[in-house]
C-alpha cells in the first residue's frame, strides 16, 4: 500500500493538473503545442526523482508509492511525459548515471519513444545497456499513438553523453517493464475519469422523462465498467508492489499479469462509456474521447494483452507444478 | 465511491507454514475427491472430512478459543478457505457455519447460544444452511411470506423455504422471517427477524429438489406449526433485515465466488502443457486469476479491519462470477471434451451443467450490479 507521503504527493499532483490542464491543454497537444505551462507547474514539484533513492538526490519513495501518482496521471490525460520522466530517472540513477533535469524520456531498440521530441534528454536502452543521449544528438521520425500523444523514432546522429549496465535486477527487458507498469497505473487512473464522466452523464441526461441512470439496463452496464475500473486500479497496485519486493526483472509475471487485466478492462470499459454517452461522446468536442482514445493506446504500449497472455500462458505451461502454488508463493515466500 | 475502493494486503505472518499444513492435511484426503467431488467445490458435502476440518482447528478459527475457535484472523483463515477450494475438497457440510451463521451467531446471539452452537460447528457436528429464499420471494427477499408467531413458551412457525442448499443433510437452519406484519404503505423490511430452527423438529417437512445434474443438492423445506423456543431469536426481533443484509458481507466475499472451478482450470493446464496454441488462452485466465485473488485478500483484508465491505465483496464476486462461469467454455476451446483425459472430461462435463448457479447463488449477478449502482450514485 502507499506510503502517507505518497498520498499527499498524489493529491499535489492531482491539484497541479487541475490547475495547469484542461481540454483546451489536451487539444493544443493534439495540435502539436508542447504545454510548457503544465509541466513547469509538475516539474516545480520535484517529482523527477520521485524512483531515485534518497542518497542519489532523489525523493526515494517504492513503485507502490508511484503507483496512485500514475493514477492521477492518467485521470488528467496528463498532457507531460511526468510518468516516462520518473521511470528514465529510476532507470538512469539505477545504473549509476546522474539523470540531468528537464524533461526525460526512455525507450528500447527501434521501438518508437513516448514523447521523444520533447524531451530534453531520452535514455535509451539495449537489453541491460543504457545510454544517456541530449536531444541535441537525435533525429526524430515523428509519430504518434491514436491519441496523438508523440511516439518517435529516433536515428542516433550523435554521441551519447553516459552510459552504463543496469544492475541484475533490473534486467534486459527493463525498457518494456517500465512502461507496462506505467500504463497499467495509468489506465487505472484513465478508467476511474471516464467513469466518473459517463456517471455523471448517466444522471443528468434525460430521456422517456428520466435520468437514463434510472434505467436498470444502463446501471448494470455501469456497474460492468466500475467493477473493471477497480481490477485495473488493484492490478496495477499489485504489480508495484511485486517490484518493490523482487526487483523490476523478478516482477515480470505481476507486472505482465496486470497488463493483461488493465487491458481487457479498459477495452471493456471505453465500450460502456461510448454506450452510455452514446453520440456526444464521439464528437471532438466531448472531453470523453481524451480518456478512451488513450485507453486504446496505452493497451498496446508495453506489451498488448495477446503478448503478455502468450508469455504469462507458456510461463504457467512451464511450472514443474500446479499453477495455484505458484501463485501463493510468489506472495508469501519472500522475507520482507 | 468509497465503496469501490480496496487496498492490497499482504499475507499474514506465517502464512507459508499454514498453507503448508493445510496442503499437507489435503493430501492425504485427496485420494477420495473423485472428479465429481472436486468439481462440485464448496457443493461436496462430506460429514467425515468436515469433522477432520474441525479437529484441525480450521472451522470458525476467527472465533474466540472459549467458543470452540482458534482466534486466527481472518487473513489466515482465508489461507484455509483458498487451499479447500483449490484443491476441491468437499467443504459444504462446514461452510455455511462457517461463513456466516457462526459469524451471525458470535456477532447477535446470546451467551447461551453461543456456547451451545459455535463450538459444535467448529468440531463439525452441526452443519447449518441458509434460508432466505421462498417460493414466491427471491431477489426481492422483503416479500418474503414465512412467519413466526409468538405463542407461549416460544413461538410458531409456518411457510415455506426454498433452494435450501443441503437443507435435507444439515441440521440447524438460520431462516429470515416475518415477525410482525409490515407497517401498513410503510417499508417492508420492517418487522423481519432471524430465527434458529431445528431441522429435525416436528413439523419440518423436507422434500429434495433434483438439480439438473440429477442430484438432490437443494430443498424445499415446509414449516407447520413448528414450535421453536423463545431463545430461537437470534439477535433483535424485527432487526432480521438488518441482519441479513450485514452477514452478506461474509457470504460474498471470500475466495468461494471465484474459486469454484479452480479444478479444472488445474486440469487444463496439466492436460495442455504442450500445446503452443493454447498458451494465450490460459495466460487470460491466470492473470484473471491472479487479479481476483489479489482483489479478494483484500476484502478479506476489510473483515479482518472489523470494516463492513458489502459493496466491495458484492463486485468481487461479480467479477469472480464472470470468470468461474466461462472456464468450462474457454477450455473446451482448446481441447475438445472428447479428448479430454477421463477426470477432466468428468469435471468439465459436472461444471458446464452447473456453473449458471454461480451468478445466482448468494445474490444474482443482476443484484450485485445493482449494489454498485448503488454506489456510484445511480439509483
Amino acid at each position: 500500500m502507499a506510503s502517507e507521503i505518497a498520498t499527499e504527493l498524489a493529491e499535489q499532483v492531482d491539484r497541479a493538473l487541475a490547475d495547469a490542464a484542461d481540454v483546451s491543454t489536451l487539444r493544443d497537444l493534439e495540435a502539436g503545442n508542447w504545454p510548457a505551462a503544465t509541466w513547469d507547474a509538475l516539474v516545480a514539484l520535484g517529482l523527477n526523482g520521485a524512483l531515485v533513492p534518497e542518497a542519489a538526490g532523489g525523493v526515494g519513495l517504492g513503485f507502490s508509492d508511484v503507483a496512485p501518482l500514475m493514477e492521477v496521471l492518467g485521470r488528467h490525460a496528463a498532457p507531460v511525459p511526468l510518468a516516462e520522466s520518473i521511470f528514465a530517472n529510476a532507470l538512469l540513477s539505477a545504473a549509476g548515471i546522474t539523470p540531468p533535469e528537464g524533461v526525460i524520456s526512455f525507450g528500447a531498440g527501434q521501438g518508437a519513444i513516448a514523447w521523444g521530441r520533447h524531451a530534453s534528454h531520452i535514455a535509451l536502452l539495449d537489453g541491460a545497456r543504457i545510454a544517456l543521449y541530449p536531444a541535441a544528438a537525435l533525429a526524430w521520425e515523428v509519430g504518434g499513438n491514436i491519441a496523438h500523444e508523440a511516439r518517435d523514432r529516433a536515428r542516433i546522429i550523435g554521441a551519447p553523453v553516459a552510459e552504463a549496465v543496469l544492475p541484475n535486477g533490473w534486467g534486459a527487458e527493463a525498457a518494456l517493464l517500465a512502461t507496462a507498469l506505467m500504463r497499467a497505473g495509468q489506465i487505472a487512473g484513465a478508467m476511474q475519469a471516464a467513469l466518473a464522466l459517463a456517471v455523471d452523464h448517466a444522471n443528468t441526461r434525460k430521456q422517456f422523462g428520466r435520468p437514463i441512470g434510472r434505467f436498470q439496463a444502463v446501471q448494470q452496464q455501469l456497474a460492468v465498467f466500475a467493477a473493471e475500473t477497480s481490477a485495473a486500479s488493484v492490478a496495477a497496485a499489485a504489480a508495484a508492489r511485486a517490484v518493490d519486493r523482487r526487483g523490476l526483472a523478478a516482477a515480470a509475471f505481476e507486472i505482465g499479469c496486470a497488463k493483461i487485466t488493465v487491458g481487457e478492462a479498459a477495452t471493456r470499459g471505453a465500450a460502456i462509456a461510448h454506450q452510455v454517452f452514446a453520440a456526444m461522446g464521439i464528437t471532438e468536442e466531448h472531453q470523453l474521447h481524451h480518456f478512451t482514445r488513450r485507453l486504446w493506446s496505452w493497451r498496446e504500449e508495453g506489451g498488448s494483452e495477446a503478448f503478455w497472455a502468450k508469455r504469462i500462458g507458456q510461463e504457467a505451461q512451464a511450472l514443474p507444478g500446479a499453477l495455484w502454488p505458484f501463485i501463493t508463493a510468489r506472495e508469501e515466500e519472500i522475507t520482507p | 465511491m468509497a465503496g469501490l475502493r480496496f487496498d492490497l494486503r499482504d499475507a499474514p505472518e506465517g502464512a507459508a507454514e499454514l498453507r503448508a499444513e493445510v496442503r499437507a492435511f489435503l493430501a492425504e484426503h485427496a485420494p477420495n475427491f473423485t472428479p465429481e467431488i472436486r468439481a462440485r467445490s464448496w457443493m461436496g458435502f462430506d460429514r467425515d472430512f468436515t469433522r477432520a476440518v474441525g479437529a484441525k482447528g480450521w472451522i470458525g478459527m476467527c472465533w474466540p478459543r472459549e467458543f470452540g475457535g482458534a482466534e486466527r484472523s481472518f487473513l489466515e483463515r482465508n489461507i484455509v478457505l483458498e487451499e479447500m477450494l483449490a484443491a476441491g475438497a468437499p467443504v459444504g457440510a462446514h461452510w455455511i457455519g462457517d461463513r456466516q451463521s457462526g459469524p451471525l451467531i458470535l456477532r447477535l446471539g446470546t451467551e447461551e447460544q453461543k456456547r451451545h452452537f459455535l463450538p459444535r460447528i467448529a468440531s463439525g457436528e452441526y452443519a447449518f444452511c441458509i434460508g432466505l429464499s421462498e417460493p414466491d420471494s427471491g431477489s426481492d427477499l422483503a416479500s418474503l411470506r414465512t412467519k413466526a408467531e409468538k405463542v407461549d413458551g416460544g413461538w410458531k412457525l409456518n411457510g415455506r423455504k426454498i433452494w435450501t442448499t443441503f437443507g435435507h443433510l444439515c441440521d440447524w437452519m438460520i431462516a429470515l422471517v416475518r415477525t410482525s406484519p409490515a407497517p401498513e404503505g410503510g417499508a417492508r423490511h420492517i418487522g423481519l427477524s432471524q430465527v434458529l430452527v431445528n431441522l429435525r423438529a416436528p413439523g419440518v417437512n423436507i422434500r429434495p429438489i433434483r438439480d439438473l445434474v440429477g442430484e438432490k443438492g437443494f430443498n424445499e423445506i415446509t414449516f407447520d406449526d413448528v414450535m421453536l423456543p423463545e431463545d430461537a431469536l437470534v439477535g433483535q426481533e424485527g432487526a432480521g433485515w438488518a441482519q441479513a443484509t450485514s452477514e452478506l458481507a461474509f457470504e460474498r466475499s471470500g475466495p468461494d465466488r471465484y474459486l469454484s472451478s479452480h479444478p479444472l482450470l488445474e486440469a487444463a493446464m496439466t492436460t495442455l502443457k504442450q500445446d503452443n496454441a493454447a498458451a494465450p488462452a490460459l495466460g487470460r485466465q491466470v492473470a484473471r486469476l491472479w487479479a481476483l485473488r489479489n482483489m479478494s485478500v483484500a476484502v478479506a483484508g476489510m473483515l479482518e479491519d472489523g470494516q463492513d465491505p458489502v459493496r466491495q465483496a458484492a463486485l468481487v464476486k461479480d467479477l469472480g462470477n464472470d470468470f468461474e462461469q466461462a472456464l468450462p467454455n474457454v477450455v473446451r476451446d482448446l481441447i475438445a471434451t472428447e479428448d479430454m483425459p477421463e477426470d477432466m472430461r468428468r469435471m468439465h462435463a459436472y461444471l458446464t451443467q452447473i456453473v449458471p448457479t454461480f451468478s445466482l447463488r448468494g445474490g444474482t449477478r443482476e443484484i450485485m450490479r445493482g449494489i454498485i449502482a448503488r454506489e456510484l450514485g445511480l439509483r
